[in-house]
């Protein structure tokens, strides 16, 4: 009994069924597995219209003006609304309030939206669309994000006077950010241009190997399957009721109810079924332009995008430019780095600041080097608006800081590993920004198991050689064998997880028990977006080892409970997770009150030996005191509810100063390591990863099935970010807006992994964990392309490795 | 937009010669995206689906005579042995659910370069029957393509079916695609050698505004190639061949790749092909003798 009394509060390895540490399904599997699964994009409401969005067919043109007439004159047409029927605020914003809700005066990229109209039928709808007169003024793209970074010159996307002011951000031009960091040396020189210059001279004679290279990391998308929908329902109040698929409830509500010129309260929001989100949801995309016309026309709208839509419709990731440079001693040990990273993020700010913020204090990546200076820039252009996706900011710069030591090693005649061992960071290291890691960071560990995991077998040792799914290419027959050379590559990358600098992030959870069929029954209540990554299942899996209850209900996630923040930045488990955990603390607490208030407790024995266990009450000395359905008595009967709500922040972190970059922005680092294998046909410049093996510490496992989903899925978006995952950008227009030309990994692109999972507990965090989904999306890109470099002998500088570059076209 | 569904061929036809502006349908896994992306409003659509003689096919004298609407799968079941090429091809495209639709009749009304089912049909020196209330003709594959998605085909036709010749040699077909699976050809290619008749046959697909071949890589592999014992051919004589191939291509720069990657690609992939054909073609006359 006694040992049983301490697993339930202390350890994961529950005795409630499908607790922490369990793999119990998830709620909405099945569902989804059979098709049943109701997404956004299949609400439905009698007498609903259907909404539609005219689009700017020019990356940058001014508006002469707007006639919607025609459209208008359409049977079936119940509105047509502009920048003119913006009942409130015209501007929105994730953090920065620079997006017209309907694009006035200018278009800064193509596929802003200009008009949205409302019809009986989606066709109707669409031809409405068609009849609508738009005179635009066509200028000249802004689309060359260099010199957009460092142009005076360069034309602004954004009129002056017409942005929000941040200081902190060094705006300037078409700059949303410049983040300079700088240590050592550097720190010391930071006012010179001249001094600068003079300790880098110095520090490259210091080196004996110094590596300088341009990277590039091409616009990636979240590629999400679930298009933008969802559906807008006028209420009595005056208000509005949104079902929506999005990634922040709260921050929704915070950007649209200035814009319909309502109180939040009047502007209530649902979450409906989630297609994925990767990022691509925190901007919102149709929840304003459905909401104003359902206000307009007093009928429920529902907007899907179709799939070309979809990739005018969100934000991507930022495609980054960088030049690094590197020097090292003979035995590899680092002596500086110099980093520019100029990340573009297209029309409107969305993520950018953030995305800067990441990209400049990771910006060289898990290694102590003493002498650093970084500068990072977020910049304004023409292009399409890049934010939020997995692994912001951290990606990009992975890509360039891991190539570098992969090129230093070659340099030096050291194994990538070895030369990264040397460098590696580990707790209590401090990261160029001066935060120190304040939580177990095995990072030697992570690359000498990484190595040490047992070789996928030679093509040679295969059962059927000549099986075309085990080569470069495919089923499409391109190579028997010819070309096929085999390359062995590794990546490591430090991920910040939760949100940085300075915000104060929090969760809240409200957690009920009550009594129902004569057993206890808790239903957990929060506003956390499930996206598809299971913190649904993690909800209940804690209610369940905390309160030793086994039937847990997960309430629909909406406004009519606190924030739970963003289901982004591997956050949730750690903060809705950590929300839920003190709420059922509460409960707890309440339960153990109300059994005192009726004298079950005996009075000398503290809460801390009470526990509760098998729907018990529990005592460490005297076992069981009381079951809870005597003590809280049937709900259905006047029995008595128990509801707590409480919410969770995070240890506070500090904003980076804007000269020096220093300050302790991040709340907890993750970290995973990759090792890819890969054939790849050297003459056609086909790749095929025979091996994705992943070390990644997650702190505590609380579900193992899941978790290993995570790591999946982000090596699997990483590989893709390393072959073929790029918005085409030409001139400020994307050549590839499908899933025919843009290019997703299949099951015969995506290897079997071998996933070794450590467990090193952070002391800050709930039940010790560390946020999961984001670490593996860094390293498999840089690990696979370090690979085909090593199968081929080419430096290979832009992510995707396109066959050119293999085969040494010129693009 | 009209929704037609003829259950016989001759309705399948007369109601192609009352709608020539309609748009027929078998598989669905072109037409049904243009339309959901707004791209075509035809006056009619014609399911051919219920059309027997469309989904059958047979041995019709010294050929196969496959009915336009067999989808890739049954293809790959069953004529891997008759008609290699086109089976390798079929295997090549999209992915299961896609290959259980998509046809080669499909293939031949959207008449995209990229379709898979050409270069084999070109290589193979395949016929393509087209019927019409009129009556039927057959076209050869190499009269059939003419110009960027236009083809032989009147307005009043259904295509019926495609005619193989039995394979009498080697038979290749390869595609270059970015990704293992489910991709769109970036190009692709296809080699028959015909013993009997002593030919050699190309197609060359995505690498110009209609599927193409190499009638000069074909003449000079005739002469070069040993038709007797298919002995290798010398390092010059399968580089001339590829860069033949190549030079017959008239690729565009585009979102999937550079003209000058598609060149290159295909003089890789002629040389392979050939080399594969020429080993093919030994293990054959060894056999046969």
């Amino acid at each position: 009994m006694k040992a049983t009394t301490k697993t339930v509060t202390t350890d994961l390895s529950s005795t409630t069924k499908d607790g922490l540490g369990a793999s119990p399904r998830r709620p909405d599997g099945t569902l989804k597995v059979t098709g049943e699964f109701a997404y956004s994009s299949d609400l439905w409401m009698e007498g609903m219209l259907w909404g539609a969005t005219l689009r700017s067919p020019h990356p940058h043109a001014r508006i002469l003006g707007i006639d919607v007439t025609e459209a208008l004159r359409l049977p079936g047409v119940e509105a047509v609304l502009t920048h003119e029927d913006v009942p409130g605020a015209k501007r929105y914003g994730l953090e920065y309030q620079d997006q017209p809700v309907l694009a006035f005066d200018k278009v800064r990229y193509k596929g802003e939206a200009v008009a949205v109209v409302a019809a009986d039928h989606p066709e109707t709808a669409r031809r409405a669309m068609e009849r609508v007169r738009v005179d635009y003024e066509v200028l000249p793209p802004v689309s060359d994000s260099v010199r957009a970074a460092h142009d005076p010159e360069y034309p602004l996307v954004h009129e002056e006077g017409t942005l929000p002011v941040h200081e902190e951000y060094r705006q300037s031009g078409n700059r949303v950010r410049h983040q300079p960091i700088r240590s050592g040396d550097f720190a010391a020189a930071a006012e010179s241009e001249e001094e600068r210059l003079r300790v880098l001279e110095r520090l490259r004679a210091e080196a004996d190997a110094v590596v300088e290279t341009e990277y590039e990391v091409g616009m990636q998308d979240q590629a999400f399957l679930g298009p933008e929908s969802g559906m807008a329902v006028p209420a009595e109040d005056g208000g509005v009721d949104l079902y929506v698929a999005t990634q922040w409830l709260h921050v929704d509500q915070k950007q649209i109810a200035p814009a319909l010129g309502l109180p939040q309260d009047k502007v209530r929001l649902t979450l409906a079924g989630v297609g994925g989100a990767f990022g691509a949801r925190e901007d919102l995309s149709m929840q304003i332009h459905a909401a104003m016309l359902a206000l307009r026309t007093g009928k429920p709208v529902k907007f899907v995008y179709n799939r070309e839509e979809s990739f005018y419709g969100h934000v991507h990731r930022h495609p980054a430019k960088m030049r690094f440079e590197h020097g090292a001693r003979a035995d590899g040990t680092l002596v500086y780095a110099t980093l520019e990273i100029i990340v573009d993020g297209g029309a409107y700010a969305s993520a950018t600041p953030a995305v800067v913020g990441v990209a400049s204090s990771l910006g060289i990546g898990p290694y102590e080097v003493p002498h650093v200076m970084v500068d990072a820039y977020g910049v304004y252009t023409t292009n399409p608006p890049c934010g939020a996706m997995r692994g912001f900011g951290a990606v990009q710069a992975c890509f360039g800081y891991e190539s570098q030591m992969d090129k230093l090693a070659s340099e030096l005649g050291m194994h990538p590993v070895a030369l990264r061992v040397k460098n590696a960071m580990a707790q209590g290291s401090r990261i160029i920004t001066g935060q120190e890691i304040d939580m177990p960071l095995p990072m030697v560990e992570m690359l000498e198991r990484a190595r040490d995991l047992p070789m996928p077998v030679e093509r040679t040792a295969l059962e059927d050689p000549s099986d075309q799914r085990t080569l470069p290419g495919g089923v499409a027959g391109t190579t028997r064998g010819e070309g096929v050379v085999r390359g062995v590559g590794y990546g490591v990358g430090l991920k910040n997880l939760c949100f940085s600098e300075g915000f104060d992030d929090y969760s809240t959870a409200r957690v009920r028990m009550e009594i129902v069929g004569g057993e206890p029954v808790v239903l957990v209540h929060t506003a956390a977006a499930e996206v598809g990554q299971g913190l649904v299942t993690i909800k209940g899996q804690i209610a369940r080892t905390e309160l030793g209850v086994e039937r847990v209900a997960i309430a629909p996630s909406d406004t009519q409970v606190g924030s739970a923040g963003s289901s982004s930045a591997s956050r949730q488990s750690y903060m809705t997770g950590g929300a839920v955990k003190v709420a059922c603390e509460a409960v707890r607490e309440s339960v153990f009150a109300l059994a005192r208030e009726r004298g079950i407790v005996p009075s000398e024995a503290a809460d801390a030996e009470l526990s509760l266990v098998g729907g018990k009450v529990v005592s460490e000395s005297a076992g069981v005191l009381v079951s809870l359905a005597d003590l809280l008595g049937e709900s259905a009967s006047g029995g008595t509810v128990v509801e707590e709500t409480r919410e969770h922040h995070h240890r506070p972190t500090e904003v980076l100063d804007p000269t020096l970059g220093q300050g302790a922005s991040h709340t907890q680092f993750g970290m995973c390591v990759h090792r890819a294998v890969v054939d790849v046909d050297v003459d056609l410049g086909l790749v095929k990863v025979v091996a994705l093996d992943a070390v990644q510490d997650v702190g505590k496992v609380l579900h193992p099935q899941q978790l290993a989903g995570q790591i999946q899925g982000g090596s699997a978006q990483g590989l893709g970010l390393a072959l073929t995952e790029e918005i085409q950008v030409k001139d400020s227009e994307i050549r590839n807006p499908s899933f025919t030309d843009y290019l997703i990994p299949t099951i015969l692109d995506m290897p079997p992994m071998r996933i070794d999972v450590l467990e090193h507990p952070d002391p800050h965090a709930p039940y010790g964990l560390r946020g999961a989904g984001e670490p593996p999306t860094l390293s498999s890109t840089p690990a696979i392309v370090a690979a085909v470099r090593a199968a081929t002998g080419r430096p290979l500088t832009h992510a995707p490795v396109r066959p050119e570059d293999i085969v040494g076209i010129e693009l | 937009m009209e929704f037609l569904r003829p259950s016989t061929l001759v309705e399948a036809l007369e109601a192609r010669s009352a709608h020539p502006d309609g748009v027929p349908i078998m598989g669905g896994t072109d037409v049904m995206v243009e339309l959901n992306f707004d791209k075509r409003r035809p006056s009619a659509l014609i399911d051919l689906t219920r059309v027997p003689e469309l989904t059958e096919w047979g041995v019709d004298g010294d050929r196969t005579r496959l009915g336009a609407g067999v989808p890739y799968t049954r293809i790959i079941e069953h004529l891997s042995g008759r008609a290699p090429a086109l089976a390798k091809a079929s295997r090549s495209v999209a992915s299961p659910q896609i290959r259980n639709r998509g046809t080669v009749g499909g293939n031949l009304g959207g008449a995209s370069p990229a379709g898979e089912a050409h270069p084999p049909l070109l290589a193979t020196d395949a016929e393509i029957e087209l019927a019409s209330v009129r009556g039927t003709r057959r076209v050869r594959a190499r009269d059939f393509y003419l110009s960027f998605r236009t083809t032989a085909l009147r307005p009043d036709e259904l295509i019926t079916a495609v005619l193989l010749p039995e394979a009498a040699g080697p038979q290749q077909f390869a595609k270059i695609g970015t990704r293992n699976a489910m991709v769109i050809a970036v190009t692709s290619f296809s080699l028959a050698l015909d013993s009997e008749r002593r030919a050699v046959g190309t197609g060359i697909g995505s690498a110009g505004p209609t599927p193409l071949r190499s009638e000069a890589a074909e003449e000079f592999l005739e002469g070069e190639f040993d038709w007797e014992d298919g002995r290798p051919l010398s390092e010059a004589v399968v580089r001339r061949f590829g860069e033949l191939v190549a030079s017959a291509s008239r690729p565009i720069d585009d979102q999937r790749g550079t003209a000058e990657y598609r060149r290159h690609a295909l003089s890789v992939m002629a040389r392979r092909a050939l080399s594969w054909s020429v080993t093919d073609y030994r293990k054959g006359s060894a056999r046969c003798a």
